[in-house]
């Protein structure tokens, strides 16, 4: 790596007053483009939530070894590698330049991120419930689908309701981001801000992601606890 | 028992919650269907659907520009490439270097004190976590020009917190009869955490770590969309030109380095634990 350490030198004194523009954070002046942007932020991680849960149960379902049929196993698999592979924000510069720029985009990358997460996951705990039970289902006649919802879901609900919950917090975290490739969310304000060199704006922003990060933490931690 | 049999003749009808439940697991439901519709409804708002309809047209046009990849660039990108591992793997040691402590002083059974030092430590780590490395990076470029080293610093701040999270959890689950015995010879606080409480957690800090460095290969691959060095940056160039049979050369080495970096991973983690 090369390091130019004169300029890193120098760097610190400008870092120190780059750093105090930072204080203190100003919430107010750009409030109206804060508030937008958080609640386009929030309505991306709702949608894409669910989205990409919808999506990544049957693909969970079929990237089990001991559920899915050789060709479709290899086929689930290979979306859950690209999916996991490839930073968000690549995907999202991907997706802006198929659906336009704008919060969808983002929601779609967010979605498919979703896929690779908890498919590769459930899959995994899918793969190691006891058979005995689905054998049971079996026995008594059930179809297919009869098998998975009750010889397969009761074994990974609580690993389900945990990874949907933790992903609510990465995808909400990750839209704070895709807005700097024009994909919506409080990234792009984020970006403007820095941008017009508006660190006190800039900082308040910060400060509002980790406070909902905290609450989402905490809140998914009271669900976790009443639901199990 | 008898409770069964007097249920049984009063044709009882069972159900699998209480009323409330029902009432609660119900609303809980509407809430989250609620929740996404209005969502939904707020992003149609200010989507363009005439280029959301136009998107699988959008697609197979950039798939057929993309292909065949323009193979000759990826003599460029070695460096490049170079570069994002080392700040991947430069920005890990950092951070596990600077998680340990803020894991001690967060664990329950290990911080000095749990009113004042605990709920710091804790934010620490949740601010460090919560906010992504490219952000981390678009700061860090500010402050100490672009380049790796920003890449790097970028990488260990966001390292910091989950390596924290993990290693402290980890740390409050040890077993409490080694550090009892290392107390009981008389050792002061630094050795107790040397000998009853390190040795514990040590195969934990190798695995976290293994962990976050395969994610942080993942990360380091955008990090250069922003300055910070590393593949990122031929990227942005590629992208910004429309030069999409290199964004594709680009992608398929990020794929391959991504499925080597898991790879080694998850052989390391294995053969630790």
């Amino acid at each position: 790596m090369e390091i130019n350490w004169t300029r890193a030198a120098e760097g610190w004194q400008r870092g120190g007053r780059f750093l105090a523009a930072f204080v203190p954070p100003d919430f107010t002046s750009k409030w109206d483009d804060i508030a937008e942007g958080l609640l386009e932020s929030v309505t991306m991680t709702v949608v894409s939530t669910v989205l990409g849960l919808a999506l990544s149960v049957p693909v969970a379902v079929g990237a089990a070894r001991n559920l899915a049929p050789r060709p479709v196993y290899l086929l689930c698999r290979a979306v859950l590698v690209v999916s996991r592979t490839f930073q968000e924000v690549l995907i999202a510069i991907l997706f802006v330049a198929m659906f336009g720029f704008g919060p969808l985009a983002g929601t779609l990358t967010l979605a498919f991120a979703t896929i690779g997460f908890v498919g590769k996951l459930l899959a995994e705990d899918i793969e190691a419930t006891d058979p005995a039970q689905l054998e049971a289902m079996r026995a008594t006649g059930g179809s297919f689908l009869q098998g998975l919802a009750w010889g397969i879901l009761p074994q990974v609900k609580p690993r389900l309701l945990g990874l949907s919950l933790y992903r609510v917090d990465i995808n909400f975290r990750e839209s704070a981001v895709l807005g700097i490739v024009g994909a919506g969310g409080i990234g792009a304000t984020l970006n403007t801000s820095l941008d017009r060199y508006e660190f006190d704006t800039a900082a308040a922003i910060l400060l509002l992601i980790i406070l909902i990060v905290m609450v989402c933490e905490y809140v998914s931690g009271v669900i976790r606890r009443a639901a199990l | 028992m008898s409770g069964n049999t007097e249920a049984l003749k009063q044709n009882v009808v069972w159900r699998r919650r209480t009323p409330q439940g029902d009432v609660l697991a119900w609303g809980a439901w509407l809430a989250i269907v609620l929740a996404t519709v209005l969502s939904f409804r707020q992003i149609s708002n200010v989507t363009i659907w005439d280029f959301v309809w136009d998107a699988p047209q959008q697609g197979a046009d950039l798939l057929s520009r993309a292909v065949p990849p323009r193979w000759g660039y990826a003599s460029v990108l070695w460096k490049p490439l170079w570069d994002t591992v080392n700040m991947a793997t430069m920005g890990t040691l950092a951070a596990v270097i600077l998680g340990i402590p803020v894991a001690v002083l967060a664990a329950r059974n290990t911080t000095p004190s749990v009113l004042l030092v605990r709920p710091l430590a804790l934010f620490v780590i949740v601010a460090s976590r919560s906010i992504n490395s490219l952000i981390w990076a678009l700061v860090l470029v500010v402050i100490i020009g672009p380049g790796p080293l920003a890449g790097t610093l970028a990488i260990a701040l966001r390292s910091v917190g989950f390596i924290g999270k993990l290693l402290y959890e980890a740390i409050e689950e040890i077993d409490p009869v080694q550090v009892e015995a290392t107390e009981a010879t008389g050792a002061s606080r630094a050795q107790v955490l040397a000998w009853g409480i390190m040795p514990q957690v040590a195969p934990a800090i190798a695995g976290i770590g293994v962990f976050r460095w395969d994610i942080n290969i993942r990360e380091a691959t955008v990090l250069g969309l922003v300055g910070a060095g590393g593949i990122g940056l031929q990227l942005e160039a590629s992208v910004a030109t429309l030069a999409w049979p290199q964004v594709s050369v680009i992608l398929l080495l990020i794929l391959a380095t991504v499925i080597v970096s898991e790879w080694v991973s998850v052989r390391v983690r294995q053969a630790i634990t």
